[in-house]
This record gives C-alpha cells, sequence and structure tokens, in this order.
C-alpha cells in the first residue's frame, strides 16, 4: 500500500499528493493521511472524480483515507 | 446540512452570500464594496489608529462576523482544529502583498466580483490579472511550492483572534477610544446589528462551503473541478440581479464609485492577490475563516492584512479613486502614486522569489 501523509498541508497539496500518488501509484490501495476535515472531503471527493472507492476512518482528530 | 454536498447547494449558499452583501449595501454599507474583506480590514486598521486616513476608519462588524462565525459553526461541527508552524512569517508577508495588491485595485477579490457585477469594466481587466495571478501560483505549486506542515497546538490558541476581534467591537460601541469616519466610505455602514448579523452568517457559511476567490480559479486550473467557482457564480449572479434593480448598474470604465482606471495598476494589483493567495491557501476572506476554525497561521496572514493595510495608508501605497472634475476641483485619474507602483512590483517580485526558490522544492 502506498501511502501519503497530507497531515497539516495547506490546499490544494492534499489533493495534489493523491493526484500524483493516483497517477504513479493507481494500481494499489493508497493511504491518505489528513488533518483537516475540509481537506478530507477535497481528497475524498478527488478521488471519487477519478473512480475511485474511498473508505474513511476518523483517527482522533486525524483521518485516514483508504483509496482503491 | 451538508452546502458542499453538490455544486445545486455550492450555487444557493453563493446566492445567500450575495444575498447577506446585498442587504448590507442596501441598508448603508458603500455601494459597491457591500462586504470587501480587505476594505473593510482597512478600514478596521484605521479604527484602532494603525492609519488615520480620515476617510477609512470604522471597526466593521462583518470582519468580527466572519472570523467568529466560521469559529462559531466549526466548533458546533467539530471542525475546530488549533493549528500552527506552517511558515508563519512567510503567510504575514504574503498577507501584506495580498492587502497592497488590493489597495492599488482598491478591493479584494470578493469586491472584484462586486464590482464586475456592478458592471465596472476596470474590475474585469483586474479580473484577467487575477486569473493570471493564480496561474502563476499554481505554476509554483506544480514545481513544488509549499509552506509547510501546520501541527495541532494548544487549543487555546486559536480562541485569541475571535476573542480579540469581539473584545475590539464591544470597545468600539462602548468608548470613545476609536477612530470613526464623518465623510467618505468609513462613514457609510450598516446598522450594528446587522452588520454582524450578516457577517457571522456570511463567515459560518464560507466555513462550511468552503468559499474561496482564488481557490476556485486554482481548481479548475489544476484540477478541472467547477465546485467552489459554482459559489462564486451564485453570489454574482445575485449581485447583478441586485445592481440591475436598484440601478446601481453601469458598463463603464469611468464613473465608477471608489475606483479608477488605471489598466495595468489595476491588472498589476490583482495579479499579486491571486499569485499570493494560492501560496497562502487562500484568498482574504478564506483567511479570515481558516483563522476562525483555529489556524493561527491564518490569523498571523490576517495580521499581514490588517498590518499591510496601515503601510497603504501611512505610506501612500494605495490606490486613489478617479474623480470628475467640479467647480472647484480638477479631474483625477486616480491610481496608485510612485511609492504604489514601487511597492507592488516589490511585493511581486518577492513572490516569485518565494514560490520559485529552489529551497520550497520537493523531491
Amino acid at each position: 500500500m502506498f501511502e501519503v501523509d497530507a497531515r497539516g498541508l495547506s490546499c490544494p497539496e492534499p489533493v495534489m499528493l493523491t493526484h500524483e500518488a493516483i497517477r504513479d501509484h493507481g494500481d494499489e490501495q493508497i493511504k491518505v493521511l489528513v488533518s483537516e476535515p475540509h481537506t478530507r472531503d477535497n481528497v475524498e471527493k478527488f478521488a471519487k472524480s477519478k473512480g475511485k472507492n474511498v473508505s474513511i476512518t476518523e483517527k482522533g482528530d486525524e483521518f485516514e483515507l483508504i483509496i482503491g | 446540512m451538508n452546502l458542499a454536498a453538490n455544486k445545486k447547494t455550492l450555487v444557493a449558499s453563493g446566492a445567500v452570500l450575495g444575498l447577506i452583501a446585498a442587504l448590507l449595501a442596501y441598508t448603508g454599507n458603500p455601494k459597491n464594496m457591500a462586504i470587501c474583506v480587505a476594505c473593510f480590514i482597512r478600514d478596521t486598521a484605521g479604527a484602532v489608529k494603525l492609519h488615520t486616513t480620515g476617510t477609512v476608519q470604522y471597526m466593521r462588524p462583518e470582519i468580527v462576523g466572519f472570523v467568529c462565525g466560521a469559529f462559531l459553526i466549526a466548533l458546533l461541527t467539530k471542525e475546530y482544529r488549533s493549528t500552527a508552524g506552517s511558515s508563519p512569517m512567510i503567510r504575514f508577508l504574503l498577507g501584506v502583498i495580498m492587502m497592497i495588491g488590493s489597495l492599488v485595485f482598491l478591493g479584494c477579490p470578493l469586491r472584484m466580483v462586486i464590482r464586475m457585477s456592478a458592471g465596472d469594466l476596470n474590475a474585469y481587466v483586474a479580473f484577467v490579472g487575477f486569473f493570471g495571478g493564480v496561474y502563476t501560483g499554481t505554476l509554483a505549486l506544480k514545481h513544488g511550492f509549499s509552506l509547510g506542515r501546520a501541527y495541532p497546538t494548544e487549543k487555546t490558541s486559536g480562541y485569541i483572534l475571535p476573542a480579540v476581534l469581539v473584545v475590539l467591537l464591544i470597545l468600539s460601541v462602548t468608548t470613545t477610544l476609536f477612530a470613526v469616519s464623518e465623510s467618505g466610505p468609513g462613514s457609510m455602514h450598516a446598522p450594528l446589528l446587522l452588520a454582524l448579523g450578516g457577517g457571522l452568517i456570511f463567515g459560518a457559511i464560507a466555513q462550511r462551503t468552503r468559499a474561496c476567490f482564488a481557490g476556485s480559479i486554482r481548481d479548475v486550473l489544476l484540477m478541472q473541478n467547477f465546485d467552489l467557482i459554482s459559489i462564486i457564480g451564485g453570489f454574482f449572479a445575485v449581485m447583478l440581479v441586485y445592481n440591475l434593480a436598484t440601478g446601481g448598474f453601469k458598463l463603464s470604465f469611468d464613473g465608477q464609485p471608489v475606483a479608477h482606471s488605471q489598466h495595468l495598476w489595476n491588472f498589476l494589483g490583482m495579479y499579486a492577490v491571486g499569485f499570493a493567495a494560492v501560496l497562502a491557501g487562500g484568498c482574504p476572506l478564506r483567511q479570515l475563516i481558516l483563522a476562525g476554525q483555529g489556524s493561527s497561521d491564518s490569523a498571523v496572514t490576517f495580521l499581514g492584512l490588517l498590518v499591510g493595510a496601515a503601510f497603504c495608508h501611512n505610506f501612500g501605497l494605495a490606490g486613489a479613486a478617479a474623480a470628475a472634475a467640479t467647480a472647484d476641483t480638477p479631474a483625477v485619474a486616480g491610481g496608485p502614486g510612485i511609492n504604489g507602483q514601487v511597492a507592488l512590483i516589490a511585493a511581486i517580485v518577492i513572490l516569485f522569489i518565494i514560490g520559485f526558490s529552489p529551497r520550497n522544492r520537493k523531491n
């Protein structure tokens, strides 16, 4: 599983990193860590727009998105 | 309710933001400023005497409302996160630059859209510059520009800005400590409670929808995502109808209120704002919203905007509004003087250094 740690990054960096990960590692699951609800929403929306399934787990104040 | 659920709710949310702006303009705010973030931070800077330009001094309740509306809704929805540590001094500088660019043009991106909806062709020139600035910012992002991570911090850190603004607003109402304009834009304002209430709702909706004027263009350019620009579309449509209905619409370069037709400087002013806003992760409005939901980094950007506004008026950087000749005074072309022109060019050079410095590139 490829991991993207986007915690604490400003918009649109988390989405850009996710974009790169899907482009370069599209054939494997991608785990994206984010720390802000709006970043969670943006990454989820972006991944779905690329035809991916997204599952989200809340971990304390942070979020883990599994994109596959 | 999830206002960011789809484009319909986003357009509707933008329309409500437009209604609030129209209501505040109708009830006393300067007509085509309505709810301009840069103008109102400048007026607030004047109220607390960071500058002493007599026509633009008023503690704007809308600014308090934006921040506190975002703060309260973030607490309610458990989206409040107290964070800090993402290059705060660069963000301060970006705040100063956003204000210089805004006041050379005479308005932030929000007012640019309001002016566009009133037929002000100068704002369309500025929009081209803004678009170019956002585009340049996205190039910097593609080259690996990053201000680095923000980290969780003491929860109360994020409470400071909303609390300070509330105290300042109370002081402005209950004491004579602050300056209040007797003429000019600073003397024109909606009733206090309406301005505060409007600002609170505006801030809450902007927080829920993630509204951002720079982000809307950035997302189209980077990801072909039209969500954020849907909000601006709804906002523009309502303001256009309002201006047409109230006789405020006039398609022209000349004769627009608090505006000038120095095309190069309108273009460059908003170019700087667009560029800086992308580097900072959001336009002036978005910075206030992020500050409200706990970002001390965005609170520092707000301080940059505030200090930048004071510099603009203390050192003659702001553009002057054009004015027709009267019996006593000759016509004024308006626009920035030499100080403002030099400052703006320097600001754009600084943006290129910040945005494209090899130090910032990730490998």
